[in-house]
């Protein structure tokens, strides 16, 4: 707690000469606001590629865990997605540069030819594949152990009692699974996306190694115009930052603090309200 | 409709072991069979298996035949998921989906059967499994609450709602009293003298008033001793059991004097 206070009032501090100083003084010449916005606006895009991703498939994955697998096979793939957290965030970088992107650009041509009209993938598509989709995709990968995790955790714990109510009634396994596991699970899984949307909006390495920046907000995924997030710009320009450059990528650093910890204080919210509705009485 | 329910040779098995052995015995339709006996001695298993839950367990399964009505109900190519459809099952601890409301419990069954059925067909038929359990005047006014609000009484009242509401035609109770107080209890005794009108009933207890008052049909389950398996000892007209046994360890079982 005490870590916390400091580490908050440090930011703030520091980010008070980028938030008092001219507009011509930030970089970019054009106030703060705009300085931090796209960066923001890359943020929360990438984060929420990653959770549109990842979610439905990190569920999935639990089900199948805890509800079809059999015991030995449930427990080594159990272990495997575990495995995928243990990867550092680098490691994702040049997976995603080397391997991933240039393996995504024919998805992203037929994406632009077929769903062009879609303001998402109007192309022109990145001939290196650097694309903001690219990244999110690989965040989507390294926030899939946390949300697969704490989803399997809930599905585990559904009563038997509740799981042959649904199977007595005449109910085939997936129908057991949405009368009884995933009602159970729904406050979990909101949970466990919720704590890999905050993993995503801090992620640094991974994001500043993929994602090919340049210009401002768009919503274009994949052509090779992509606003950078916060965290990736500030590790990509710290190194050669000085005097209120430095404080305004502090300033960045104090917004990105605020959401991760409004974004983490919802996941706990979200969690601790399932006792309320456990079927524990 | 209620149909009646044969059972020829039945071993059932959990795993390698043998847990109950050799059941032979005729459930009699529009009556209530009671299945009494001590703690682990198969009874529980046997209802289990009459519609096919047990398998739920990894390595259940069973040698002989039930047959409901003509219908083998482990024939090959049955479905257990059918089987189910038509033996509906009530439980010793109260289950209803605790997320969902009083009316969606009710209703749970009947989407899972018919799934495009209409919003006014639902609403009739709710409302009539509810009166069937004789819940609904309790109910009526807050059909949109969490079922978790209900007592431990209306709760299994409203599992009972759940389980006739698909119209089933055979219903198994385990031990659907054992954690009610007595006052509920008696509601869901007079429940089953009405329901046995409509259904065929079997219900396993530990409580052997409940099982002379409501019951037809006894039948007593013993165990040799540990790591031996069940077996159905006496099965008679319930007045017999309890007033004139053929087997000496029913007699002492049902008057307390025992192992």
């Amino acid at each position: 707690m005490v870590i916390l206070a400091g580490v908050a009032a440090f930011l703030v501090v520091e980010a008070i000469p980028a938030l008092r100083a001219p507009a011509e003084d930030v970089p970019g010449g054009e106030g703060l606001t705009a300085y931090i916005g796209p960066l923001l606006f890359g943020t929360l895009l990438a984060a929420v590629i990653a959770l549109v991703v990842a979610t439905p498939l990190a569920v999935a994955i639990a089900l199948f865990i805890t509800q079809y697998a059999p015991r030995r096979i449930a427990s080594a793939l159990g272990y495997l997605v575990d495995l995928l957290a243990a990867i550092p965030s680098i490691v994702y970088g040049f997976w995603g540069i080397y391997w991933l992107a240039p393996r995504l650009v024919p998805l992203f041509r037929w994406l632009e030819e077929n769903l062009g009209f879609v303001p998402l993938f109007a192309g022109p598509t990145s001939a290196t594949g650097r694309t903001m989709f690219t990244a999110g995709l690989v965040l989507a990968i390294m926030i899939l152990p946390i949300i697969s995790a704490l989803t399997r955790e809930v599905f585990r714990q559904v009563p038997t009692l509740h799981r042959e109510a649904a199977l007595a009634l005449g109910a085939t396994r997936w129908e057991m699974i949405r009368l009884a596991v995933l009602p159970y699970g729904r406050s979990g899984i909101v949970g466990g996306a919720m704590l890999g949307l905050g993993r995503a909006l801090g992620e640094t390495l991974a994001i500043a190694l993929v994602l090919s920046v340049s210009g401002g907000i768009t919503f274009n995924l994949i052509s090779s115009g992509n606003p950078s997030t916060i965290a990736a710009n500030i590790a990509l320009q710290f190194p050669e930052s000085s005097g209120i450059a430095v404080n305004t990528l502090i300033a960045s650093g104090l917004v990105l603090f605020v959401i991760t910890f409004a974004v983490n204080m919802l996941a706990r919210y979200v969690v601790n309200r399932r006792s309320e509705f456990s079927g524990a009485n | 409709m209620a149909k009646r329910i044969d059972v020829s040779d039945l071993n059932i098995y959990y795993g390698s072991f043998l847990a109950v052995q050799d059941v032979t015995v005729s459930i009699e339709p529009r009556s209530v069979t009671a299945l009494i006996g001590p703690s682990g001695c198969g009874k529980s298993t046997f209802l289990r298996s009459i519609n096919r839950m047990h398998e739920v367990l990894p390595g259940a399964r069973v040698e002989g035949k039930v047959i409901m009505d003509g219908q083998d109900l482990y024939g090959p190519g049955v479905d257990p998921v059918d089987v189910r459809r038509q033996i509906g099952m009530v439980f010793q601890r109260p289950n209803p989906f605790p997320t969902m409301s009083i009316y969606d419990n009710v209703a749970a069954g009947l989407r899972l059967n018919n799934k495009k059925i209409s919003k006014s067909d639902l609403d009739g038929l709710v409302e009539r499994s509810l009166r069937g359990a004789n819940l609904w005047t309790e109910v009526k006014d807050r059909l949109g609450r969490p079922a978790s609000g209900l007592s431990g009484g209306q709760q299994q009242r409203l599992c009972i709602a759940r389980a006739i509401a698909v119209e089933p035609d055979v219903l198994l109770m385990d031990e659907p009293a054992s954690a009610l107080d007595p006052i509920s209890t008696l509601a869901i005794e007079d429940l089953m003298t009405e329901l046995k009108e409509r259904f065929t009933i079997v219900i396993v207890t530990h409580n052997m008033q409940q099982a002379a008052r409501v019951s037809e049909q006894t039948g007593f389950f013993n165990i040799a001793g540990a790591g031996q398996p069940g077996r159905l000892i006496e099965f008679n007209p319930t007045e017999k059991i309890f007033s004139n046994p053929d087997q000496k360890a029913t007699e002492d079982y049902i008057s307390g004097r025992f192992g």
